[in-house]
């Protein structure tokens, strides 16, 4: 998938986080949360297995976490995708 | 033992926190809701975070139903992929007006299921009934589909379709008896309207007691406050469950020794009084007679 515009997905509340993309050349993806420490690892391996089982190679992710389960990564991770790529269209076999 | 059906709590679909957490509120169903919680733009985030929510280990055990958009939406299909494919036990349709709401819905289920490998026939459908026009065809609601599983009555658009407004209860009387007997007939469960004033303990537990002593299974909450009352008001009295212990045990005997006629103190005790006391100790939390 292609991202072609910036895109939100998400929030600053507790258990939640921000997922902000935008169109650009590589992949590069920066994460910040309240605990990286124990957990930083494992939120970058979501979001980038996230990615790519959406196809996403190119573009830039940030990602402000605040203490979100992995589920809630996945799901924001792929809001903000589909709404940068302009896509409704959800590949539910990629999941 | 049937599965006790008293507390079903709604969580906004949208918010990452409650849906991450709901399940230390241990409600008897939890219903993920996608439909009047989530605000327009938040649809498409909604239904991720639920299909992924789904499949949280946190949930087994607790029922869990997802309240999809009705399907004449840009939204109500997408939601019934992510709700299917997710695992959800049971799809709620709001706003059932017709036999025909529910056909639909149940082809675009079956064909979710085969599509994505899901046991077909796995998910089941709960009709939200939320219009006179509902309340007239509640039985062939009921009846539309063996994958039907219950029926809720949804007070607010109903008391509006009614012209009418929430009071004492009795502007939904017709309503409740309606639906309750539709799901009785139909040998499904059915779910009492949402109290909404949640700092009204007081008027909460006069309307649990009426749905209670009409027969409802159990209502739709909104807050899980409301959980350990509804759950304190649906658990049957210390006399009561000896009792019904007493018949349970008499029926065990009886099956046991291969008799026909369950016996008690002498007197002869009718099929119908041992299922209510099974209920009765279901309700208890009893799972067993016996030590």
């Amino acid at each position: 998938m292609e991202i072609k515009k910036e895109a939100l997905c998400g929030t600053l509340e507790s258990n939640d986080l921000l997922v902000k993309v935008a169109p650009h050349q590589g992949l590069e993806v920066a994460i910040s949360s309240q605990v990286m420490h124990q957990f930083g690892a494992r939120i970058r391996e979501v979001v980038e297995e996230t990615l790519k089982q959406m196809g996403v190679s190119q573009g830039q992710v940030v990602i402000e976490d605040k203490g979100a389960l992995d589920c809630a990564i996945r799901a924001r991770v792929q809001t903000a995708v589909l709404r940068g790529c302009e896509s409704e269209e959800l590949d539910w076999r990629a999941l | 033992m049937k599965k006790l059906r008293r507390s079903m709590l709604f969580i906004p679909g949208s918010n990452a926190a409650m849906l991450s957490t709901a399940f230390v509120y241990r409600p008897d169903s939890i219903m993920f809701d996608l439909e009047d919680a989530v605000a327009l733009r938040e649809k498409d985030a909604a239904r991720l975070l639920v299909y992924h929510a789904l499949q949280l280990p946190a949930y087994k055990g607790i029922e869990t139903v997802v309240r999809i958009n009705p399907l004449d939406t840009p939204y109500g299909l997408k939601d019934v992929e992510a709700a299917v494919r997710g695992g959800a036990e049971i799809i709620r349709l709001p706003k059932t007006d017709c036999a025909a709401d529910i056909h639909r819905l149940e082809t675009e289920v079956e064909r979710i299921e085969r599509e994505c490998g899901r046991e077909l026939g796995s998910t089941r459908l709960m009709a939200a009934i939320e219009s006179a026009s509902g309340v007239v065809n509640a039985v062939s609601i009921a009846t539309a589909s063996p994958r039907m599983d219950s029926i809720a009555l949804a007070g607010f658009d109903y008391v509006v379709d009614m012209q009418t407004q929430r009071g004492d209860g009795s502007e939904l009387f017709y309503a409740r008896c309606a639906v309750l007997h539709a799901a009785r007939a139909a040998k499904i469960d059915a779910f009492d309207v949402v109290f909404s004033d949640v700092n009204d303990d007081e008027g909460f537990l006069k309307e649990v007691a009426v749905a209670k002593k009409l027969g409802f299974n159990g209502k739709s909450l909104i807050n899980p406050r409301q959980i350990e009352l509804l759950h304190k008001a649906y658990a049957p009295s210390e006399e009561d469950v000896r009792r019904a212990e007493r018949i349970v045990e008499a029926a065990e005997k009886a099956e046991s020794e291969g008799l026909g006629v369950v016996s008690l103190n002498g007197k002869m005790v009718d099929p119908p009084v041992v299922m209510n006391a099974q209920r009765i100790l279901a309700l208890a939390g009893i799972t067993s007679v016996h030590a």
